[in-house]
């Protein structure tokens, strides 16, 4: 079949959508942008085709509208998640074997394989339950869950065997950055049968048989799925290895993106790694006005990671915590670097951790209303639609919500939670337009 | 890119090397006024007052030019940096930190020699307050006679006859006297009249060349190649036979360029597919002049009309000197200045260009450090939506500090915009700019 694929690389994720030939959306892929724009595009063209694979499984399947099948679709997202964590695992111990040599390691070599052997066998004995069903992973990329097992685990085994443990992490940095930049190579029809057959195997009550199940399979994996015209957009765009032609502006994909999600959008509000746009579009998606952040990237995604990491903090327990807020603290600068010096400063001054961070995401949503204004407001005979990764962060909506009714009144706030697709959804389109006009 | 790949030199057309050799000229003329003895009249380019300085055979040398030239050959960022250890701040003008900063360090013209001490500081306030404050700080500086005429704003969009009676009546009461003072030439109204008659004879001639961009293609970039055009017009030449010349030349050649059918010279040669006609609102960046425009023409964006090039004259909607009315010309060119027109007048004249030039958009080229024309643009820009229904985009730079150009951000929101004026047109069709 053919397939329209738009890839949107970020400065933090880079975002992969596929579509059919109608429109539909068959799969989406994230991964993180790596200092290596290439193989961020791959793998998140991986991604999206892996979850155009269930997609087509689940169709083969056929469906009686029940719902009764989720579990079974979750169960075998799991698990090829399970198996595809594996495969780099392996990848990961060989590459680190390969730079375990007398140089490094003065003769003591084989303690050193040895030493790995041990770490890996644990991280692969770990992983199923990392996987498993109500299992919380604080990251979905390879990279952040191994990294953080290897260190702990790591730092035992070299404690034990007595080995530098300087040189194990060494050893590591060294591979991940490899492994990473590994453009996937992907026996992916392996990867789905291998999956199905733990899903099968660990709950004999599934509601397909497995002969029905394995068919299916075999049928999704027998489609073929045609790469027929790919569109790049996002801040890597230029670096991506595409004829001109199949670049489009990040801010024409996410104004169509938004439209394609909400049709009665005629605002769009997109809070990236390190951008800021507000963009207003017409009836049909077609961009009229936009205004993005120049020169200063503070009131981005980073800003959050920046605070995250002021506070030693995963980035994603930010909005949690700014949602126990129970006082306004306002946080003045608009400069990240000195917004962590005031943080550091509040909470010297006895301000509880919450309200803090609170402020600092009315901060952020500040400087957004400031680009929005800029841009001509929000449109009063349309909708309001706000994207990219920073969506997903409850407190930045609770705040925005607040302030767009405050200065606009009643408007409806449209946050789709495959808000972070918006761009590549809407270069998916341009590539499908392109073909089939 | 759409440029013909040329070979790395610059092309240079006749008229280029004339305007050259022009300059040069009148950098010597101007470094070696202390050998010579000619007084020299330091003014600004919005209503200077060039005949009547040449009528007492005074030397002009233009504050704002040399810090063009300073931020074009690259000079600008250090001499920035020199103001700004003196205690000016970074949101202060630019122009006025690279003169004062290059003051500081001797005040080098690109020539190499020093320039002189000038003998009368001229200001003809047109608009810009921080202009009275640049010359306070330079009548500090150098102790020399100031003098000052004072244009009144187009508040309510028009010149009337008593703001013309008032600035003729400074011209002659305290302007020509300070000018006979300094020189110790007496002032000869028949040799103004004569200067005046050039000056006319060149704007026809410019008229006619920021005009030819009406055609598809358009011959000339009227905000890129446009600056050149205006240079010696605006600049220390008008009144001159070189002037005449010069426009003479520029003419014909654009003539044979349009008969051609030819698109404009770039410095990478020649445009060879337009495909996006804009206005453009603002002066250009400086300190990266030749990346800013290459952003526009590896796109086939050529701007077809601009207001930067009004604001030392706005001939094209009919003013000319006139060798019959000299003094009330002189106030009239003053007046008229882009730079002394208030909001609906810049929004009326840009309206008429969008729609005389046929652009498929507006930009607005919004100056970080210059407050008194960056307020309103915004405003500006909406305004020109409504009522073309074309498409504008809004960018920031500077003039000559080099730390405000963000060129991979002034990239992205330049090829968001032609991609958007593409998608407008195909009506939300896919194919970018194929």
């Amino acid at each position: 079949m053919k397939t329209f694929v738009g890839i949107d690389l970020g400065s933090t994720t880079t975002k992969a959508v596929m579509l059919d030939e109608s429109g539909e959306v068959l799969g989406r892929g994230i991964t993180n942008s790596r200092s290596n724009y290439e193989t961020a595009a791959a793998v998140a063209k991986q991604e999206a085709t892996v979850a155009a694979r269930l997609y087509l499984f689940r169709r083969a399947l056929g469906s009686d509208g029940s719902g009764r099948l989720d579990g079974l679709m979750g169960d075998l997202e799991r698990n090829f998640r399970l198996e595809q964590f594996l495969e780099q695992l392996q990848d990961l111990q060989t590459t680190c074997a390969g730079f375990v040599t007398p140089e490094r390691f003065k003769g003591a070599e084989d303690k050193a394989i040895a030493a790995l052997e041990q770490v890996f066998e644990r991280l692969r004995g770990e992983t199923p339950a990392m996987f498993g069903r109500d299992a919380a992973r604080k990251s979905d990329f390879f990279r952040d869950i191994a990294g953080s097992r290897f260190m702990q685990i790591g730092e035992e085994v070299a404690q034990k065997t007595g080995l530098p443990f300087d040189l194990l992490l060494n050893v590591y940095d060294k591979s991940i950055i490899e492994v990473e930049n590994r453009p996937p190579d992907g026996d992916m029809a392996g990867t789905f049968q291998r999956a199905l057959a733990r899903v099968l195997a660990e709950t004999p009550d599934q509601v397909v048989d497995t002969e029905g199940a394995t068919k299916a399979m075999d049928d999704a994996l027998a489609i073929e799925l045609e790469e027929t015209y790919v569109v790049g957009t996002g801040y890597g765009r230029v670096t991506l290895p595409f004829p001109k032609e199949h670049i489009r502006s990040e801010i024409l994909c996410h104004g169509l993106g938004a439209h394609m999600m909400f049709p009665h959008t005629r605002t769009v509000l997109d809070i990236g790694g390190q951008d800021t746009k507000a963009i207003q579009v017409d009836p049909a998606g077609i961009v009229e006005n936009f205004q993005m952040n120049d020169r200063c990237a503070a009131g981005c995604g980073r800003y959050l990671g920046y605070i995250a990491d002021e506070m030693n903090m995963g980035l994603h327990e930010l909005g949690p915590m700014a949602m126990k807020a129970t006082k306004n603290v306002r946080i003045n600068s608009t400069c990240t670097v000195f917004a962590g010096a005031e943080l550091r400063d509040r909470l010297a001054l006895g301000e509880k951790r919450e309200d803090i961070v609170a402020g600092l995401h009315r901060a952020i949503i500040l400087r957004a209303m400031s680009i929005i204004s800029r841009s001509g407001g929000i449109a009063s005979d349309g909708e309001f639609t706000f994207t990219g990764g920073v969506a997903n962060n409850e407190a930045a909506v609770k705040e925005l919500k607040k302030l767009v009714n405050e200065n606009y009144g009643d408007v409806t706030i449209n946050i789709s939670p495959a808000s972070i697709y918006t761009g590549a959804l809407g270069a998916s389109e341009f590539a499908r337009r392109a073909a089939v006009n | 890119m759409n440029a013909q790949a040329a070979s790395q030199d610059v092309i240079k057309e006749p008229s280029m090397l004339k305007q050259k050799a022009m300059i040069a000229a009148n950098f010597d003329k101007l470094t070696s006024a202390n050998e010579t003895g000619q007084k020299i009249a330091a003014t600004y380019v919005p209503g200077n007052l060039n005949e009547l300085i040449m009528c007492f055979d005074m030397g002009n040398n233009l504050p704002e030019i040399n810090a063009i030239n300073n931020g074009m050959r690259k000079k600008s960022g250090a001499m920035i940096t020199e103001a700004e250890k003196q205690g000016h701040s970074e949101d202060v003008c630019t122009y006025v930190k690279a003169d004062i900063g290059n003051m500081s360090r001797g005040a080098i013209a690109p020539n190499g020699k020093p320039m002189p001490v000038p003998d009368l500081l001229l200001l003809s306030y047109t608009g810009c307050f921080t202009f009275m404050k640049w010359f306070e700080l330079l009548r500090d500086q150098y102790g020399c006679e100031t003098t000052m005429l004072h244009v009144p704003y187009e508040g309510d969009g028009k010149i009337t006859q008593n703001m013309r009676d008032y600035v003729v009546k400074q011209l002659k009461e305290d302007v020509i006297p300070a000018l006979e003072k300094v020189s110790g030439v007496k002032f000869d109204i028949d040799r103004l009249r004569e200067y005046l008659r050039k000056s006319a004879a060149a704007e026809d001639n410019l008229v006619w060349v920021l005009e030819s961009a009406k055609n598809k293609p358009s011959p000339i970039d009227a905000y890129f190649g446009g600056v050149y055009y205006i240079g010696p017009i605006f600049t220390a030449f008008r009144g001159t036979d070189d002037a005449v010349e010069y426009y003479k030349l520029l003419r014909t050649e654009i003539e044979a360029r349009l008969a051609a059918g030819k698109g404009p010279i770039t410095p990478e040669g020649e445009l060879t597919e337009e495909k996006y006609r804009l206005v453009v609102e603002g002066p250009p960046n400086w300190t990266s002049f030749r990346d800013f425009w290459k952003m526009f023409y590896d796109e086939g964006a050529v701007v077809v009309a601009s207001t930067y090039t009004k604001v030392g004259g706005v001939y094209d909607q009919g003013f000319r000197h006139d060798p019959d009315h000299p003094l009330e010309s002189l106030a009239d060119y003053c007046l008229g200045c882009y730079t002394n027109r208030n909001l609906p007048g810049r929004v009326d004249l840009i309206e008429k260009y969008m729609k005389e030039y046929q652009a498929d958009g507006f930009l607005v080229n919004s100056i970080k450090s210059c407050n008194s024309f960056s307020a309103g643009q915004l405003l500006i820009m909406r305004e020109i939506e409504t009522r073309t229904g074309k498409p504008a985009a809004f960018i920031e730079t500077d003039l000559v500090d080099p730390r405000y150009f963000s060129a991979a951000n002034v990239k992205n929101r330049l090829e968001s915009y032609f991609q958007m004026i593409d998608q407008k047109r195909k009506g939300g069709g896919s194919a970018a700019a194929a």
